[in-house]
């Protein structure tokens, strides 16, 4: 044998477990080199292997996650007020550009939304002479395919690309060229200082963004059943929105907007900043983010189907 | 904190049977049982080839990781420093990168500032005075309010010290930092560095204690300094330059050797 074989990534033996590394502070969970190793190996001949290798990065990412939202949500409660001259305003940064800046596409996106879902639903109803029907439904509609499912995820999926996918990158570079010594160097926290800010704004941005995103999609949608001859007053259309809609609703979206940019900043900010990177493999690492991304963000809306169906 | 965390001498860095890992690969040891004392108001200069592991024995004396095994004092106290309520401790040390490290998102100005602001929580007027003082002393104010990107490498380490000064360490840590200066600014750092290591007035006539590295000994020459050298997993203490100079040390007999040469 050439090389020899690292023990398995979960190896309890105390001197080679990398919670005593931690411990002695030489090793931290995102740094492994038996998890560089599984991530690494050369792809396996056989199906079973092929599988188990999945499952191991899976396991592998999930924990490393974990660890990085539990320890970001660690710095967030006992670093709070701390440094608010610096950090505040890098908060407020974030907010404005996860947010205000991101406005005009969100308003165009939801006026296309709206569009999308009355002009279909107007199309079938009057196709098979339903007319009657999609106009006294129409609000109901509305509220099922943008409130509850296509808003959030389209503002989710949205974020990522323009805020999520820059993340990896500045924190990806910022970590190949050394910039996360430096600051450990000068005793500032690298999570205090690029992660926490990155996670409120986007956090908030996103809980904003897709209020904004739902409201201008629900108005789009009357202007253009309006447009399309439907029989429908506006006030019977937010009579429509109104009845459709619980506190329930108010209570999940507002969670699950939240949910969403916590763990685009959370899974982004990882994969930008946890692993020691090169500058060619920033690239890489962008991809997985954004792939590891949309699975979470998928993951969580099934989550909150689940919650809004049992109760 | 327990008594096995502290030292009661008055070493600024004290190592006994320190192994130092690579920064690259945390199981490989690249540097074996260094016994090293700094006393406060030295100034060291580590000489040796590249690739024997300079920066890292550096970055770990430094706290930026823990030794592979032995104890590593910092002013009395146990390093690495990771524990928030000690942070007043690991703040007495300063580091200067190679190539600055800086951060780009920032102007010169607000990377200088950042440590002062950060760690008191002021503002950036509150902390102007202090910044632009630095910035006068490094040269820099042209460049207050231009990024790193923008500067050259020289300016951009000379930024990288001003970083590192501004919350006046008792101990600056440098790597190599004449690697690669034109003369002008080669000059402008060994006077610095002289004149800090003497009591400069920024640290209020405080001898500031100074470890560096370089691969060229020679450029350290005279002064009241103390040189080792890392060769072979080895970290070998010379003493000062005569005693550098007797060595029969076959890495310093070549140091001579380019010495004479280019003499």
């Amino acid at each position: 044998m050439l090389f020899p074989l690292p023990k398995i990534p979960f190896d309890l033996d105390v001197d080679e477990n990398y919670v005593a590394g931690v411990q002695k502070g030489n090793a931290s969970t995102f740094d492994s080199p038996r998890v560089r190793f599984v991530m690494r190996m050369p792809v396996p001949q056989f199906f079973a292997n092929y599988v188990g290798r999945k499952l191991f990065r899976f396991l592998l990412t999930v924990q490393g996650l974990g660890a990085f939202a539990l320890i970001t949500l660690g710095v967030m409660i006992k670093k709070f007020g701390a440094a608010r001259h610096v950090i505040r305003p890098l908060v407020y940064r974030e907010i404005s550009r996860s947010g205000v800046r991101l406005l005009p596409m969100f308003i165009f996106l939801a006026a296309t939304l709206g569009l999308l879902i009355v002009g279909q639903t107007v199309s079938w109803g009057s196709k098979f002479g339903a007319t009657h029907t999609v106009t006294e439904y129409l609000g109901a509609i509305m509220v099922i395919g943008v409130v509850r499912e296509l808003g959030p995820l389209i503002a989710a999926v949205l974020m990522l690309a323009r805020i999520g996918t820059a993340n990896v990158v500045e924190l990806g570079t910022a970590r190949a060229l050394g910039e996360v010594e430096a600051l450990e160097a000068l005793g500032i926290d690298p999570v205090h200082y690029l992660v926490v800010p990155r996670v409120i704004g986007m956090a908030v941005g996103m809980f904003a963004l897709t209020v904004y995103l739902i409201i201008a999609a629900l108005a789009s949608g009357y202007l253009w059943a309006f447009l399309q001859n439907v029989p429908l007053r506006p006030g019977d259309y937010f009579g429509q929105l109104a009845a459709a809609l619980n506190g329930l609703d108010f209570v999940l979206l507002a969670c699950k907007t939240v949910a969403f940019g916590f763990i685009i900043a959370i899974v982004t900010c990882y994969h930008g900043l946890a692993q020691p990177l090169r500058l060619e493999e920033v690239s890489y690492a962008t991809v997985r983010a954004v792939a590891q991304s949309v699975i979470a963000c998928v993951l969580i809306d099934a989550l909150f189907i689940v919650i809004y169906l049992a109760t | 904190m327990s008594a096995s965390t502290e030292t009661s001498t008055q070493f600024a860095i004290e190592m006994r049977g320190v192994s130092v890992a690579s920064m690259s690969g945390l199981n490989s040891v690249i540097i074996e049982d260094v016994n090293w004392n700094v006393a406060l108001g030295d100034f060291w200069v580590i000489g040796g080839w590249q690739g024997v592991g300079k920066t890292d024995f550096l970055m770990m004396t430094g706290g930026m990781m823990a030794p592979a095994s032995g104890c590593y004092y910092f002013l009395g106290k146990e390093m690495p420093i990771f524990e928030d309520d000690r942070l007043a401790d690991r703040l007495r040390l300063g580091f200067v990168f190679e190539n600055g490290q800086l951060f780009n998102h920032l102007t010169v100005s607000e990377n200088v500032s950042l440590p002062l602001r950060y760690h008191h929580n002021l503002s950036k007027a509150d902390a102007a005075e202090e910044t632009q003082r630095l910035l006068d002393l490094t040269e820099l104010a042209p460049w207050a309010d231009s990024t790193p990107g923008a500067m050259a490498r020289n300016w951009q380490r000379r930024a990288g010290l001003a970083r590192a000064l501004i919350l006046r360490p008792e101990v600056l840590l440098l790597d190599n930092p004449l690697a690669g200066l034109d003369l002008r600014h080669r000059a402008w750092w060994l006077n610095l560095l002289e004149q800090l290591a003497r009591g400069h007035e920024w640290m209020n006539g405080r001898r500031l204690t100074l470890v560096l590295t370089t691969s060229d000994l020679r450029l350290w020459r005279g002064g009241a300094r103390q040189f080792a050298i890392l060769k072979d997993k080895r970290f070998l203490v010379l003493g000062d330059w005569q005693k550098a100079q007797a060595s029969h040390d076959e890495l310093v007999r070549e140091f001579r050797a380019s010495a004479v040469q280019e003499d």
